[in-house]
């Protein structure tokens, strides 16, 4: 066999090895990061009900910003900043900014129970089956996205809100 | 790099040792006297021939079976220390893995942990281990068995003398008349299924060459089932999702994108009991109670497409049971039957009760999953429910819930009654009633409970088993080939009168030796001598008998 | 039919006893090297030894089938079953291996070890048990008897090789080979430590009853059947009169089976030292007489062909099958739980083994030293994964 022809050889062998080495490296390592919905792309469309019954789906709300909310009664810092972000709500309702709060699947009870006592105005659905909580790839809580007038996640927020954080967002967001 | 030409008249590749059709030995560096190294018919390995570029010098090192067992015996080892502590994977625990391991195992979970340990099979030098132990299976294959072939195919039946003269099994004689001894033994090795070739009076007789390509089928089947295996993490191709379902729910299959859905309809668990059979009776009561079976009863349905959280229309597939190992199978999916969990509270129920007279107003169910606000009991009778925590704690002196769960359900509970019209409030825990408003008249006493069960259901699809399973199947298919079969090869020559008689195989000499002993009796052809054993005699006579065998 | 299958197990066990006379006796009958199959003809002592092993092998399928009639099941779902069946595996082996190189050495050698994993399965509850839903499959008995049948296979190649060893290793070798040596036979001591023990403390009855607080912190109780030399986390011994013990274990420790197992270790010393006091030999030494007559060579050639044997065998039932099965009951043919790794461990070594031998030359002393260190890797697999290591295939 010609020295050449060897060489030629050898190399696309070991070039097919090596390549076929990092791929499963790279797709093992990146296997476990659970796929959390990624800024820039469009947000993941989703139906839920709210209380009263009233479906709410989240391409309807396209041409306001969309202050997406995941929360739990449960969760700590999630009672912190409810507050803030019905105070936000009301200063920014009127400029085109919405807020919907996903709760991640309690009873109806302890949401209204909830509701009424921090005085929340805004929509809040509740995720029973938990298929929005997958969709968005979120696990901890309290999580936050941005969501732009024409769809896209703006920003993608995991840690607990102060009210000057939540008002910056929603100017971010603000059509 | 020049060919070589032997004297037989073939032209040998660069580096060949014998030459492939005579045997004569090329090499001038092979000690006269030794018996020869037949292990690749003494064909030239490409990686110690070519040695220049750093591509050689890579190739080279992998070729090396050397190398290769340095890195099954270094995976071996790391395989060991994942078996030492339980792996992350197999565990299924509530707190953070880092503090498991410490708390349970104390210093020795803590490094365990900080090495990595705890996750070993999935760490990337691990993975690094197995990818090279792939590459070399791929280069110690190629690197070998091209020349082998050549080799093979292009051995000749007249062999150079020198070639006989040092194999292991030979033996010579000085003969006249020969040719009706020949017959006999044409015939005894077709018999024996030999393939018997004659070239000028001398025969080759060979038998089970395919044997020689096991190892070659062995590793080629390895190399699927590591391509199999590097498959899973191709998008698509592996699914591996847990579904916990209580009886009466129907949910989506997690893993098929909302297109399956399942009602578990009952979740049925037996246990082995007297009617099973006398012959169990002690080791129930020993264990205290087997399990017998446990299955779910479903029904699959296909649903239309929908958003996230939307209730889709479904449509029924088919009922079924899930039985361990009796897995229900539809598409590319599987739902095994893995585990349970029993009773689960899923309503409570209390009565409205005059504490002192204990008289009973009524009793209210609360479901869980969808406790109502208001429960009208009549005559003035009401209960009202102010809060609802699944799993109660008191958090900066006030009540809360720390998840989502029913474990430990707690009540805030208004009661209205005819004689207290404004209510009364009550608090009722697990085994705790507090009266946040001083001492009332009535309390809700806790009556029964009605529990459901939870089916845990794993949904699989791993579109990489069939890729698997065949490497798995051409790998025992190269490992017989090589195992259970020899490759055998008997020469005989005739020069001057001298008949050379040689052979050889790559395994059971003792049953070769014993072949070639059945081949040639009553001729006078010379039944070959094992020269190793002789050799040996030679070496303890030399050193004065010491006594090996 | 329990009772039966019991019986038919014991009389086994005293055919194979009395076959290791018949199996000593053929060896001083015999003139010359057992150096080749086709030299060995078989002495009178030698056949009746046969006679009484087949006799034997026949009677523990006896055992096996009437067994299975009774449980309803294949007789192979807990250690002491499986311990069983593998030893019925090893004298089939043993019996298929003779068929081809009529080595009445091996069969002297084989027997002993055959009576001794006998003897350690029957210390396991007996219990005919019902199959939990993961074992009510065809799998049970073709995966299990499967990877018996390799293990077994591959067990001979350790009784060969530790035969050469013992032949080629004497006064003149290095002081580091001879105490290795030594190391095997009292490993062999330590489990026969451990029979003794045993039996002798079942006799007594023995029981002493602890409780101790576990790993989550609940308290429990613990029963010993020997005497507590290390007892268990926090322990407070409930049965008046019994044993204390001497060094608290903490608690991810299982006190209780590492307490057997130095009791293992002390009786397997104690017979040891004996048997140095006594013969004034070292224990490999005593067994020079009888390994006299058969050629090294030969030896080695059956040690390697019992690989060659039963590596295809092990592959196809410890790995193959056991994957398909694991895929169909757990959903998954791979999940890294201990007892799968040490199949793989097992199944990398004897490829390391085959690669050694046929690329590197690895002959004779070598190979012999690798044999052991397989055998130990299946025992290892057989024991303490099962007993100690916490997983998916725990037996007790």
């Amino acid at each position: 066999m010609k020295k050449k022809r060897r060489l030629a050889l050898r190399t696309i062998i070991l070039t097919v090895l090596l390549a076929a080495i990092f791929y499963t490296l790279y797709a093992n390592l990146t296997k476990d990061t659970r796929k959390t919905a990624a800024v820039g792309e469009e947000a993941p469309d989703f139906v839920l009900k709210d209380l009263e019954g009233k479906e709410h789906r989240l391409s309807d709300y396209r041409g306001k910003g969309v202050f997406l909310n995941f929360w739990g009664t449960w969760c700590k810092p999630c009672k912190t900043e409810m507050p803030y972000m019905e105070n936000q709500y009301q200063q920014y309702k009127d400029q085109g900014v919405e807020i919907i709060a996903v709760n991640a699947g309690e009873t109806d009870l302890a949401i209204e129970t909830f509701a009424k006592q921090y005085q929340l105005s805004f929509p809040i659905v509740v995720d029973q089956t938990g298929e929005v909580q997958k969709a968005y790839g979120i696990y901890p809580l309290p999580a936050t996205f941005l969501i732009s007038p024409d769809g896209k996640i703006v920003d993608y927020i995991e840690q607990s809100l102060t009210e000057d954080m939540i008002k910056n967002y929603m100017e971010r967001i603000k059509p | 790099m020049e060919k070589v030409k032997c004297e037989c008249g073939h032209i040998n590749p660069h580096g060949t040792i014998l030459c492939e059709a005579c045997g004569k030995i090329l090499d001038e560096k092979i000690n006269q006297n030794d018996l020869l190294d037949m292990r690749y018919e003494g064909s030239a390995r490409r990686s110690q021939t070519y040695n220049k570029t750093i591509i050689d010098k890579v190739w080279n090192f992998f070729s090396s079976v050397k190398v290769g067992v340095t890195l099954i015996v270094v995976t071996l080892i790391a395989s060991i220390i994942g078996t030492i502590l339980p792996q992350e994977g197999n565990l299924s625990i509530q707190i953070p893995v880092n503090q498991y391991y410490e708390e349970r195992y104390g210093w020795f979970g803590k490094i365990y942990y900080t090495l990595g340990f705890h996750d070993l099979y999935g760490s990337w030098w691990y993975l690094l281990l197995i990818a090279s132990i792939g590459v070399s299976l791929v280069i110690c294959s190629l690197d070998r068995v091209v020349p082998l072939y050549k080799a093979l195919k292009n051995q000749k039946v007249t062999r150079n003398s020198g070639f006989l003269k040092r194999q292991r099994l030979y033996s010579e004689k000085q003969i006249d008349y020969i040719d009706g001894d020949i017959a006999i033994v044409k015939e005894r090795l077709t018999k024996k299924r030999y393939k018997v070739m004659e070239e000028n009076g001398n025969l080759l007789a060979e038998k089970g060459r395919f044997s020689r390509w096991g190892p070659y089928i062995n590793h080629i089947g390895l190399i699927i089932f590591l391509i199999g295996a590097m498959l899973r993490f191709a998008p698509g191709f592996y699914v591996n999702e847990a579904l916990w379902i209580k009886e009466g729910d129907t949910l989506a299959i997690p893993g098929t994108n909302k297109e399956y859905y399942l009602t578990n309809h009952q979740f049925i668990l037996e246990l082995y009991d007297e009617s099973d059979g006398d012959v169990y009776k002690e080791a129930l009561n020993q264990k205290g109670g087997v399990v017998k079976n446990y299955q779910s009863n479903i029904t699959l349905y296909k649903a239309e497409a929908s958003l996230p959280g939307e209730k889709p229309k479904l449509h029924k597939l088919e009922d079924y049971q899930i039985q361990v190992n009796k897995p229900l199978k539809f598409d590319q999916y599987g739902i095994y039957q893995s585990s349970y969990r029993l009773n689960e509270i899923a309503k409570m129920t209390f009565s409205l009760t005059d504490k002192e007279s204990g008289q009973t107003f009524g009793d209210i169910t609360i479901d869980l999953t969808n406790p109502k606000e208001n429960y009208d009991l009549g005559n003035g009778y009401r209960v009202e429910l102010m809060s609802y925590f699944p799993d109660f704690q008191i958090e900066d002196g006030k009540p809360s819930t720390k998840s989502s769960k029913p474990v430990n359900p707690a009540f805030a509970f208004k009661m209205v009654t005819p004689d207290k019209p404004q209510g009364e409030v009550s608090f009722a825990a697990i085994q705790q009633t507090i009266e946040p408003m001083g001492e009332n008249k009535y309390k809700m006493s806790f009556k029964s409970v009605d529990t459901v069960n939870y089916s845990g259901l794993t949904v699989r699809k791993d579109l990489t088993l069939p890729i698997i399973a065949l490497g798995g199947v051409i790998f025992l298919i190269g490992v017989v080939q090589g195992s259970f079969w020899y490759h055998r090869r008997i020469w005989l020559k005739q020069e001057n009168g001298v008949i050379l008689l040689a052979g050889h195989t790559n395994k059971n000499w003792y049953g070769f030796a014993k072949e070639i002993e059945t081949i040639v009796h009553g001729t006078k052809i010379p039944v070959p001598v094992d020269q190793t054993l002789l050799k040996e005699k030679k070496s303890m006579e030399g050193q004065g008998g010491k006594s090996v065998g | 039919m329990v009772e039966l299958s019991g019986n038919l197990l014991f009389a086994a066990f005293i055919f194979y006893l009395v076959a290791i006379l018949f199996f000593g006796g053929a060896i001083r009958q015999k003139k010359g090297l057992e150096g080749s199959p086709y030299q060995n003809k078989p002495v009178r002592s030698g056949k009746i030894a046969m006679t009484l092993t087949i006799l034997g092998f026949i009677s523990q399928l006896g055992y096996f089938i009437t067994r299975w009639i009774a449980a309803g099941h294949a007789p192979v779902s807990n250690m002491f079953e499986f311990i069983t069946f593998f030893s019925i595996m090893m004298v089939g082996a043993f019996i298929i291996i003779y068929s081809i190189y009529r080595s009445t050495v091996l069969g002297l050698f084989t027997l002993p070890i055959v009576l001794i994993i006998i003897a350690y399965g029957s210390m396991f509850t007996k219990n005919v048990t019902p199959l939990i839903p993961a074992l009510q499959s065809y799998w049970l008995p073709i995966h299990v008897m499967t990877t018996a049948a390799g293990q077994a296979i591959l067990s001979i190649s350790f009784i060969a090789g530790l035969i050469y060893l013992i032949k080629t290793i004497d006064a003149s070798a290095s002081r580091k080979k001879q105490f290795f040596l030594e190391m095997i036979l009292y490993c062999i001591n330590a489990v026969i430590g451990f029979i003794i023990i045993k039996l002798v403390f079942a006799m007594m009855n023995y029981q002493a009853v602890f409780e101790w607080v576990d790993k989550e912190g609940n308290t429990s109780t613990l029963k010993y059947t020997l005497p507590a030399i290390l007892g268990p986390n926090e322990w407070n011994l409930l049965t008046a009169g019994r044993m204390e013990p001497i060094l608290e274990m903490p608690a991810f420790i299982e006190a209780e089976k590492i307490n057997t197992v130095i009791w293992s270790f002390i009786t397997g010393t104690v017979l040891y030292l004996l048997i140095r006091l006594i013969t004034r030999k070292k224990t490999a030494q005593l067994f020079h007489p009888f390994v006299k007559k058969i050629n090294a060579d030969f030896l080695d050639e059956i040690s390697y062909r019992s690989v060659l044997i039963g590596f295809p065998v092990f592959t196809l039932g410890g790995l193959v099958f056991a994957m398909i099965w694991a895929q169909i009951a757990w959903t998954r043919f791979w999940a890294w739980d201990p007892k799968e790794v040490w199949a793989l461990i097992t199944w990398l070594f004897y490829a390391a083994f085959l690669h050694l031998r046929l690329s590197k030359g690895w002959h004779g002393e070598k190979s012999a030293w690798l044999a052991v260190i397989g055998f130990g890797i299946i025992m290892f697999n057989l024991v303490f994964v099962n007993l100690i290591i916490a997983g998916l295939h725990a037996y007790v």
